[in-house]
């Protein structure tokens, strides 16, 4: 077995950031094996979590920061997303597959999180999410 | 200059217009902007009604485009035309699949299928 991949970054409200980082942790996760269906997956979830976090948690201020932390092994990859805004509460977020919320332009982030990792949870506050991915069989 | 890129490889076949994605990822929302403006162009500037978006190029797509595919919907229906959505990769028509919005779009296999009948 080898050892963990770990990543720990400091990035400011700015989306182009977000996908430098992004990049970075999809080329440790392939140096660890995970296939192309866990990468794709892992993909769309960061990019949904990093833009809420620079978006709706920090409101764009650039004054604020995200901070991104990755540890990946040989079974699984956990990416842990911290913003410096108010936080939120995932139960308030309305279903967007709900016939009523079918064709409005927004909300479908979290879902999308929550349907291609293996478990996303968030802290008490709403402002950390945690995001495991197990490693698929080839 | 970043928002004078090409987003859009655009087909006239008879009066329908064919608008092929041009980037593999459609991803952050200054790109997603300029792709949705573009989009948009095609109903509110030029006027055209029957319009497929072949997806054939995209690997990648986020909520944010999902947005904007649903703004446009709306403007061609808006403008009484059609809009039909055509060669999405299994990954991605999953993306579809788990928002339910391969209900709310017409999403066909590929660009014949999509126009057949239209």
């Amino acid at each position: 077995m080898s050892e963990a991949s770990h990543l720990d970054v400091v990035i400011p409200s700015d989306t182009s950031r977000g996908s430098e980082v992004q990049e970075q942790i999809l080329a440790l996760m392939e140096g660890k094996g995970f296939t192309d269906r866990d990468l794709f997956g892992v993909k769309l979830a960061l990019e949904e979590a990093i833009v809420n976090a620079i978006k709706h948690g920090n409101q764009l201020d650039p004054g604020k920061t995200v901070q991104i932390t990755c540890d990946i092994t040989d079974q699984r990859a956990i990416i842990i997303i911290e913003d410096q805004g108010e936080g939120f509460d995932p139960s308030d977020v309305p279903d967007p597959t709900d016939e009523e919320n079918l064709d409005k332009a927004s909300g479908r982030g979290l879902m999308l999180m929550r349907a291609f990792m293996t478990s996303v949870t968030h802290n008490e506050n709403g402002n950390r999410v945690r995001m495991e991915k197990e490693k698929s069989a080839e | 200059m970043a928002a004078g890129q090409r987003k859009l490889d655009i087909d006239q076949i008879g009066d329908v217009t064919v608008a092929r994605f041009v980037d593999k990822k459609i991803l952050d929302e200054n790109n997603i902007q300029i792709i949705g403006n573009q989009l948009f162009g095609l109903v509110e500037e030029d006027g055209r009604k029957r319009i497929i978006l072949d997806f054939t190029n995209v690997e990648y797509l986020s909520s944010a485009a999902l947005g904007k595919l649903i703004t446009m919907d709306k403007k061609v229906k808006a403008a009484g035309g059609k809009l039909r959505l055509c060669s999405i990769r299994p990954d991605i028509y999953e993306v579809f699949a788990i928002t339910r919005l391969n209900k709310l779009f017409d999403i066909q296999d590929d660009q014949d299928a999509a126009m057949a009948g239209f």
